[in-house]
């Protein structure tokens, strides 16, 4: 996984992106370019924070969960 | 009597959707609609550690900011696992200070290699050739250059024909033999007489005859 370590703790474009939502719900364009990612990397890092539960889809926009925000504190 | 068994391998054309793919590379699981609305070059090595697609690596990793600045995202490919790949651009860093800031898929089950006609048995049968795939935003191909094992590709030229179809695709035009940013394009040739006789007419272009005239952008 690219986003979050095999300790499940996220690596260091996931912790980007997860400050990127902890702002603000955005669309994969919007985090891409707030954490400075290519917009791939953040398509792809965006499926794996929500399937393991740190991001929530809402539309073509995402949130921090809880757990997210845990994480990143 | 003896069954010859004939295997054919559809090749992606130009002017067609790339087919979708969801795989493993160096930078995570990656779906070709990843890169939905960016260019992409797709291309294949035959296998990491060699020494003609080491030097391949790092001449896409130079042309790797020409690309960003026109839109473009590169994803190489070859057989070799994760492990390997991750091992391999460690390695080049760590001897030629060149970072590979690409991602790399590792097609173990060869299931990219074979939707893109990657593998040509007749110069290997287990490796990938070195293809190149260039793909626009819309995920169509547009172009497919393929290079035997043994001949490095040309960074030039993989430029020049991204330049020439981006500016085909912004002013409806063609691009002559050997054509650079700058140089003078091709209009599209007049379709009937009366278009034809006013063609060679018009001031702005500079014409051979009706069928072939260019101008500056």
């Amino acid at each position: 996984m690219a986003c979050i370590s095999p300790d499940g703790k996220p690596t260091e474009s996931g912790t980007k992106m997860l400050r990127a939502l902890k702002s603000r719900l955005g669309s994969a364009e919007e985090i891409a370019k707030d954490a400075g990612l290519p917009l791939f990397r953040v398509r792809s890092g965006l499926r794996e924070l929500t399937q393991a539960g740190l991001a929530n889809q809402k539309g073509d926009k995402y949130e921090i969960s809880d757990k997210g925000a845990e994480l990143i504190g | 009597m003896e069954e010859v068994k004939q295997q054919v391998i559809s090749l992606p054309r130009l002017g067609e959707p790339a087919p979708a793919f969801e795989t493993a590379t160096t930078h995570g699981v990656l779906k070709l609609e990843d890169f939905k609305g960016s260019w992409l070059v797709l291309f294949s090595h035959p296998a990491d550690f060699t020494p003609v697609c080491t030097t391949e690596f790092i001449a896409f990793a130079e042309i790797y900011p020409e690309l960003q600045k026109r839109g473009v995202e590169l994803l190489g490919l070859s057989v070799d696992s994760t492990s390997s790949h991750i091992a391999w651009v460690r390695n080049v860093e760590e001897k030629t200070g060149v970072k590979i800031p690409f991602p790399i898929i590792a097609d173990l089950n060869k299931e990219v290699s074979m939707a893109y006609g990657m593998i040509h048995p007749g110069q290997s049968k287990t490796e990938t050739v070195r293809c190149v795939f260039i793909i626009d935003s819309n995920q169509i191909i547009r172009t497919v250059l393929y290079y035997p094992l043994t001949t490095g590709r040309n960074m030039d030229e993989i430029l020049r024909i991204i330049d020439a179809l981006q500016t085909t695709d912004e002013h409806k035009v063609a691009t002559p033999a050997n054509w650079r940013p700058g140089d003078m394009v091709v209009v599209p040739p007049p379709s009937t007489q009366e278009m034809a006789e006013e063609r060679v007419k018009q001031k702005e272009y500079e014409c051979i005859d009706w069928y072939l005239c260019k101008k500056k952008l």
